[in-house]
């Protein structure tokens, strides 16, 4: 396949930034997007301009290093993570717009790669369970049961990519928080700090300059994990109880 | 025989002190003396951990604020051990090279993590668990450490449970359990086929609380370039900012490197695009030995390679070797029909024919070399790649063989397999573009984990004083072949109960004499790493990193695969030699060193790994015996089956760095069994 790619470069955070036009050649229908953007930074590298800079890391959709607006879209057309999106999604002779998340909370660092470091504050603030190594009891203690426990697991698999906030015309983290809400909440380990955890979690949320949530929905349709948009209904339940029995 | 040593009652060391016949490797290496103390603790084999426990000195809690402790690495065995020490008062520095500790490949791990809790009541025991990790080992690791580790097993399951890990749970609200990689009881724990996602986030949140209480300062996008000694003792790290390229010196009372594994030496991997040895790999070159770095574990179900763009490659799990069946076509000629148009008669079940008794489930090592020999004869499935062999000609052959849910599907029905299967049949089909339910799947071995690593006592400490090693990347308990499930538990319990306890023994004699960034020997590795930097910016030649990395990767799984033999592994010491003058007069780094640059960081790292490939070709040379992993031709039976040789090689390697052009220098640690008996595998 031949394609047209239009890729924003910019050398650092401070430097204003441009799409860049570039045609590529060779792309097979089997590699996968990043793949693709190997290709076209080797060829780069050969004519001596510098490659561009993007993240990735697993290149197993679980690390949630990769990222990527792909014409317009979180992670591309596919419900899946740039990653694991491959070349049979496109055609001959398309044109492919590339872009960073776009998000007052992830500043762009260079080229395609923004810093997602908000996130990590946003879990330090609460996104735990304290149990100090050794002070465990005996695991099957308490029981937790089936299908609290399996919710708990299916918000637990967020992989912190971003691509909730990117998608978000808010630019709100609320599908992140409610995950990480509902994952803790629905344990009864969780349950001591289940009020603070909110609400010092959404605090900080805030302070990072992540907007508030106005129900559009976008986060979730452009998740590759597929977490629900009931976890911010959780989130929203779980603040209110804080602010009743908190 | 090690002075003092102590047998259970009843027991008697199975073997004695090896003595090596053979010299395979005469002239690429030294001889050095032998390593007699592992400080492994004697006595009874249950009670050695609790005894070292408690003859080891704790630090008053009033002093562990003044006592500083860089991890470097924080995937589960550093983000376990960073919470761990932050908790207990410590000032904890923690580094990784990915925008968050969350993120390290740790997280991709699918399967599960064994733990000896016999919840099943079928006959578990940390003994139990003990024995089929030596065995599986192919009686190559410490037998001290693996009863540790199986000792400190149930523990692990209790914190992750009280941290929120979300493991699989059945109706009565208990932890589930399944059987894995071969063994007879059920003690692997899940999360789905996200077990390393959910126990690394458990780790990670722990540390993050530590970062809030102000006892680990976390610093993300750094990579160490370098360690710090001073006086003979491990006393910081250069690390590079990958973000602005400065170059940085950070100070501290011990070092701790729990930086995953190499595997990306072979280029094509399961491990991440990051993934590297550079921080044990700088350490070797300080004088820390690097153990049996050969022991590669090559895993049997992976996604084939579909052709000369491919970055990397990624696991199936092998709970799809339960239900499906492995085969060939019989004849060459059917190798590109559809699969679905060969007549049962027509296909070749591999596995089952050789292995009668265990069939698809024999061990990784087995299912992928036989896999491979299908291959060679010509028989492989999928598109065909093109090969260069030794004589510099080029061939092509089809890598792949079948792995087929056809029968497994008709006996359960669509919805047990999909339900089982799920999220692994959608990645699939999703890499492959092939529906794994009509059509069968391909797959082919790819390397997944190294056993290998740096060498660690029983305390985890390098060769280094105040270096530690924990996790992937030191030379660990896994001996020459690892079990499946028991990464996951080494790392935690490295991270959470092992280092924890063995590194306070070392800190009571801290905070040692400051040292400041001044200090000649804090300067010479600043200027080292520096002078390294300007170097790789200043070639300016024509070859891109990633060429020069695919090329190193093709000499090692070509002559250092999963069939190793004398003749080939020194034409790769040949050709990585050549490789490696080749990458420092003539790779290509364009960009500047002073900001973030992909590019440089990927060629520190080739620069290591082209390093590391010679010495495994050197210990894989030395070897001249097939255990585990490490397979070599010269070394079968009859049947064509691994040999061992105790009576020559009942030792782990333990390589000291021999200068620039020097060899490196081979120190044995000799394995002395007391608790369990060395037997000879089989699986016919
Ligand atoms: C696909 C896959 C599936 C697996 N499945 C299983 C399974 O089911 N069960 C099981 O038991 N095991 C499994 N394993 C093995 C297991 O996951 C790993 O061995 C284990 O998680 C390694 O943990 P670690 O903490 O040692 O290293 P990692 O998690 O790899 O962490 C390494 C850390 O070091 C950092 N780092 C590396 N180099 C540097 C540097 N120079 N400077 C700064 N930081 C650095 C990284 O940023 C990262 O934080 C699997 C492995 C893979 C690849
Ligand atoms: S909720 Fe989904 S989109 Fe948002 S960070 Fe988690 S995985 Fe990514
Ligand atoms: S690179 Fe890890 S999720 Fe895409």
């Amino acid at each position: 396949m031949k394609l047209t790619l239009k890729i924003w470069r910019q050398a650092n955070a401070s430097d204003k930034g441009a799409l860049k036009t570039y045609e590529l050649d060779g792309v097979s229908q089997d590699m996968s997007f990043l793949e693709m953007l190997d290709l076209l930074n080797e060829q780069l590298l050969h004519n001596d301009e510098e490659p561009v800079a993007f993240d990735s890391d697993c290149r197993e959709g679980i690390c949630g290093m990769c990222s990527l607006m792909i014409n317009g879209e979180a992670h591309g057309p596919e419900v899946t993570t740039t990653c694991q999106l491959h070349m049979r999604s496109f055609k001959d002779g398309d044109t492919i717009t590339i872009e960073p998340w776009r998000a007052a909370s992830f500043p762009i660092v260079k080229d395609l790669i923004v810093d997602r470091s908000a996130f990590d504050r946003i879990i330090q603030n609460g996104g735990y369970i304290s149990a100090n190594t050794g002070s465990a009891p005996e695991a099957n203690s308490v029981p937790a049961p089936r299908d609290k426990a399996m919710r708990a697991f299916n918000t637990a698999t967020c992989i912190g990519c971003g691509a909730c906030v990117a998608a978000c015309p808010n630019g709100s983290a609320s599908l992140f928080l409610g995950a990480k809400i509902t994952h803790l909440g629905e344990l009864p380990q969780g349950q001591p700090e289940r009020y603070s955890r909110v609400q010092s979690m959404l605090a900080q949320h805030d302070h990072e300059g992540f907007g508030g949530c106005t129900n559009i929905g976008e986060c979730a349709s452009a998740c590759p994990k597929e977490i629900p948009l009931d976890v911010i209904s959780q989130l929203n339940k779980d603040l209110r109880n804080s602010m009743i029995l908190g | 025989m090690a002075a003092g040593t102590h047998y259970l009652p009843g027991l008697t060391p199975t073997n004695e002190a090896s003595v090596q016949k053979s010299d395979d490797a005469a002239g690429y290496y030294v001889l050095g003396d032998k390593l007699v103390d592992p400080k492994a603790p004697t006595g009874p084999i249950a009670e050695r951990w609790t005894t070292r426990k408690f003859e080891n000195r704790l630090v008053n809690p009033a002093n562990r604020r003044k006592l500083d402790v860089i991890i470097v690495g924080t995937g589960l065995a550093g983000g376990a051990a960073a919470a761990t020490l932050g908790e207990a008062g410590y000032n904890v520095k923690t580094f990784c090279y990915q925008d968050s500790p969350r993120r390290a490949h740790s997280i991709a791990a699918q399967g599960g993590i064994n733990a000896s809790k016999n919840y099943k009541s079928d006959g578990d025991s940390d003994y139990r668990l003990f024995y089929d990790t030596v065995k599986g080992g192919d009686y190559r690791s410490r037998e001290s450490n693996v009863y540790r580790l199986a000792e400190v097993s149930t523990n692990i399951i209790d914190q992750c449970v009280a941290q929120g890990v979300p493991f699989a749970r059945d109706y009565g609200g208990l932890l589930d359990n399944r059987s894995f990689g071969g063994v007879q009881v059920s003690r692997t724990f899940y999360a789905r086929g996200q077990t390393g996602q959910q126990l690394l986030l458990g780790a990670y949140q722990a540390m993050e609380r530590q970062v809030a209480a102000g006892t680990v300062e976390e610093f993300t996008r750094h990579e160490m370039l370098d360690v710090i000694i001073v006086d003979d003792r491990a006393r910081g790290i250069v690390a590079r900012n990958m973000v602005t390229g400065e170059i940085e010196t950070h100070l501290a009372d011990a070092v701790v490197l729990a930086t995953g594994g190499y595997g990306n030496v072979f280029y094509l991997s399961t491990n991440a695009m990051g993934s590297n040895v550079m921080a044990a790999w700088r350490a070797h070159r300080k004088g820390a030995y690097m153990a049996n770095p050969c022991y590669t574990q090559i895993h049997p179900t992976c996604i084939p390679v579909t052709g000369a763009h491919q970055s990397k490659l990624t696991l199936m799990s092998e709970s799809l070797r339960n239900d499906g069946r492995i085969w060939v076509p019989k004849n060459a000629e059917d190798c590109t029909k559809d699969p679905r148009d060969i007549p049962e008669e027509d296909r070749d079940y591999f596995l089952e024919r050789i292995y009668p008794a265990f069939g698809n489930l024999v061990p990784r090592d087995i299912a992928s070399r036989a896999a491979k020999y299908m291959c060679d004869e010509g028989r492989g499935v999928g598109p065909e790649v093109e090969e260069t062999q030794p004589d510099g000609s080029v061939k092509k052959f089809r890598r792949g063989v079948y792995l087929d849910l056809g029968a497994a599907i008709e006996r359960l029905g669509k919805d047990k397999i999909e339900e089982k299967y799920d999220n692994l049949l959608d990645m699939y089909e999703r890499i492959t573009g092939e529906n794994p339910y009509e059509v069968p799947m391909r797959i082919y071995p790819a390397v997944h984990y190294v056993m290998g690593g740096l060498w660690v006592d029983y305390e985890l400490q390098t060769s280094i004083t105040g270096l530690f090693c924990t996790g992937e990347a030191n030379f660990s308990d896994h001996g020459a072949n690892r079990l499946g499930a028991s990464a996951l538990m080494q790392g935690l319990a490295d991270g959470y109960f092992v280092l924890p306890n063995t590194i306070t023994d070392y800190l009571a004699d801290g905070p040692f004499d400051k040292v400041d960034e001044s200090h000649p020997a804090v300067v010479e590795a600043l200027d080292g790493v520096k002078s390294r930097v300007e170097k790789l910016m200043s070639i300016n030649g024509e070859r891109s990193v990633e060429s020069i990395h695919k090329e190193l990767g093709q000499i090692m799984w070509e002559y250092c695969g999963m069939d190793r033999n004398a003749e080939g592994l020194k034409t790769a010491i040949g050709l990585i030699r050549e490789l490696k003058k080749e990458f420092w007069t003539n790779v290509k780094v364009l960009g500047s060193a002073d900001s973030l640059n992909q590019d440089l960081e990927k060629a520190n790292r080739v620069a290591d790994f082209i390093e590391l490939g010679e010495l495994m070709c050197i210990d894989a040379l030395n070897r001249r015996e097939s255990c585990g992993g490490h397979f070599r031709s010269e070394s079968q039976t009859e049947e064509g089956e691994a040999l061992r040789h105790d009576d020559e090689f009942a030792y782990v390697a333990a390589w000291e760095f021999g200068g620039e052009d020097g060899a490196p220098i081979l120190h044995k640690e000799d394995l002395i069994y007391t608790a369990i008996e060395m037997k000879q595998r089989s699986y016919k």
